[in-house]
């Protein structure tokens, strides 16, 4: 592993080496830990066989699949509306993102264009499931180095944006709202000044976590310069999002490749971090939500009158052709390849979820670690199960 | 934003043609849409040299995903992807249609793998195909290229049988080890689709701004 903070990995190196002198005489041999399938840090069911060698990891093999639902089969017989049911339930913290690429991708196929109000909420609930989805992260991350109270703000908190996105959705966490041509409805009534509120909220969360956890000399240690990620090898595995950006690479979707998405003609910012480290990760995301709070204050301004739904066909089929469409979803850069022979079912749908390339890197990331950093390291990555395992 | 488009389609013709000049006859088909996206189809011996061409020579570093399609359409009629509508206990498979049809930048063969990557530099995407004859389902490896592609050819080893030569280690990662059959291949049948029929093809949602009012109740 290439440290970029060198000295911070040598220090932390020597001190574990003067605990494991005591041991020195003794004779050890390689040993198999098994974490998880449960395990708090997997967010959900992801199992990790770890050979150990003493402390250290001598290889780790991600073992998925056991909540492999098979979407990419399902969505070869449901409908095109239908099919947003289905993957409202890949990244389930941040649902509404991933319905967008999906509905991208069909109506670049059918040559529709939602009208602008439409597009400017979807950027809206697109950033908020950002917010909701990464304020988790924020609150999860403290709890992997033993602080508990970030998850109870982050819990208490997240409430205030999952609330807005259920008063125009209806769900919580499913909203199922996304349609081809436009969105199901427009917003309600006062939805605007609340939102604002929340927004205002979830900023004074951002500084509350700031202050609990960043210069927290047991944060630091457990997070500044272990699992660092060189940009080559991160862009080799085809890492997205917070990750790749906190290996320094100046890359986001919403503003290199904006598809049907209004992000450019906002005022904002995309924040990379030079160290690659558990702690840039971190400390990305922590911006990011900030960053997106803005945004959507914006998009609350600027927001355009108008419908919200474009003229389609009663019964959508999709013209034959391919498309792929990607949108830097809260856990990385999401797409859907959809083949369509012109039917009302997809032919093939391709789902690019973040997750699943982001965590393909851990079997090189955590060789040569310590058992304890498996986890924050595993916490920094930020993987959602169902993202992984589709 | 016209000129920002036709400066977009100035890269993907220059991108075009660097591929055309290094790869030759490799390069059997292409299909390009202007400022959007390019397809290329490959030669399969050329697999492993398009990858290494488009990551060195053009600086395609990011590796976005690896996947495939099978183009045989499904046996089972209206309930899978085709809509030919098959009555029960009819002979299904004489009513459905088998021949290929394919895609963009076309193809000869059923099953075809198609992988996508990035230039994150420029923001261009090429989606590279490439076809797998029946008889020889394998094709070299990208993980020597891209160490991204370990998991996404073992993926499309288990669900579609496609192995990977020189692949690290194709083991099943989703399914369990003893899995048979290979579930995206389009004649696996989905069997909770085989024993009760498709509702969907019924289920049209209500538009807002549709004035047909009593829809006959769907809905229960």
């Amino acid at each position: 592993m290439t440290a970029i903070s060198d000295r911070d990995q040598l220090s932390y190196i020597a001190a574990q080496a003067a605990d494991a002198r005591v041991n020195v005489e003794l004779e050890t041999e390689g040993m198999t830990l098994n974490i998880g399938p449960q395990h708090p840090a997997t967010h959900g069911t992801l199992r990790i066989v770890a050979k150990l060698d003493g402390e250290q990891v001598i290889a780790a093999d991600p073992v998925m699949g056991y909540m492999h639902r098979g979407y990419e089969k399902l969505t070869e017989v449901r409908t095109y509306p239908q099919v947003t049911t289905l993957i409202n339930r890949i990244d389930w913290v941040g649902s509404f993102a991933n319905e967008v690429p999906f509905i991208l991708a069909a109506e670049k196929l059918m040559e529709v264009e939602a009208p602008p109000r439409a597009q400017w909420i979807r950027t809206i609930l697109f950033e908020m499931s950002r917010i909701a989805n990464i304020a988790l992260f924020l609150g999860d991350m403290g709890l992997q180095v033993g602080a508990v109270t970030p998850a109870f703000f982050a819990f208490r908190d997240r409430e205030h944006v999952l609330n807005q996105i259920e008063a125009v959705t209806g769900g919580r966490f499913h909203p199922n709202f996304d349609r081809i041509g436009g969105l199901k409805d427009d917003l309600p009534a006062g939805w605007i000044t609340e939102t604002k509120r929340a927004m205002k909220k979830m900023r004074n969360f951002c500084d509350e976590i700031e202050g609990l956890l960043q210069g927290n000399e047991i944060f630091e240690a457990r997070t500044r310069g272990i699992g660092v990620i060189p940009a080559d090898i991160g862009l080799g595995y085809g890492l997205s999002g917070a990750n790749i950006r906190a290996s320094g690479v100046d890359w986001d979707t919403r503003r290199d490749n904006p598809c049907g998405l209004v992000h450019n003609e906002l005022d904002w910012k995309v924040w990379t971090h030079v160290d690659g480290d558990s702690f840039a990760r971190f400390w990305v995301r922590l911006q990011e939500v900030r960053e997106s709070t803005k945004m959507v204050d914006q998009l609350l301004d600027g927001l355009p009158s108008g419908p919200v739904m474009a003229k389609v066909p009663r019964i959508i089929k999709v013209p034959a052709g391919e498309a792929y469409v990607e949108t830097e979803n809260p856990l990385g850069v999401m797409g859907y390849y959809i083949v369509s022979k012109g039917d009302l079912v997809p032919y093939r749908v391709k789902i690019r979820s973040a997750s699943f390339n982001n965590i393909s890197i851990t079997p090189w990331l955590l060789k040569g670690v310590y058992v304890p950093d498996i986890i924050t390291i595993l916490g920094s990555l930020y993987f959602i199960l169902g993202d992984i395992d589709r | 934003m016209d000129a920002a488009e036709a400066a977009v389609d100035r890269a993907r013709d220059e991108l075009l043609a660097q591929l055309t000049s290094d790869l030759g006859d490799s390069l059997v088909e292409s299909h390009l849409v202007p400022g959007d996206d390019l397809w290329i189809r490959v030669a399969r011996g050329a697999w492993v040299e398009t990858a290494e061409f488009l990551k060195t020579g053009l600086g395609f570093q990011y590796f976005n995903f690896l996947s495939a399609i099978d183009w045989m359409p499904s046996p089972f009629g209206r309930d899978m992807d085709s809509q030919v509508d098959i009555e029960l206990g009819h002979d299904e498979a004489s009513e459905v249609d088998s021949s290929l049809e394919h895609g963009v930048a076309g193809g000869e063969t059923r099953f075809q793998v198609f992988a996508r990557v990035n230039d994150i530099v420029n923001g261009l995407g090429v989606t590279v195909k490439v076809d797998i004859p029946d008889d020889d389902l394998s094709l070299a490896t990208w993980t020597g290229v891209y160490a991204g592609a370990d998991w996404h050819e073992r993926e499309c080893w288990e669900m579609y049988g496609i192995s990977f030569d020189g692949h690290p280690g194709l083991r099943n990662i989703y399914l369990p080890s003893g899995f048979e059959g290979n579930p995206l291949r389009k004649d696996y049948p989905l069997l909770a689709r085989r024993l009760k029929p498709w509702p969907g093809i019924v289920d049209v949602e209500q538009m807002p701004g549709d004035d047909d009012d009593e829809e006959s109740g769907d809905d229960s």
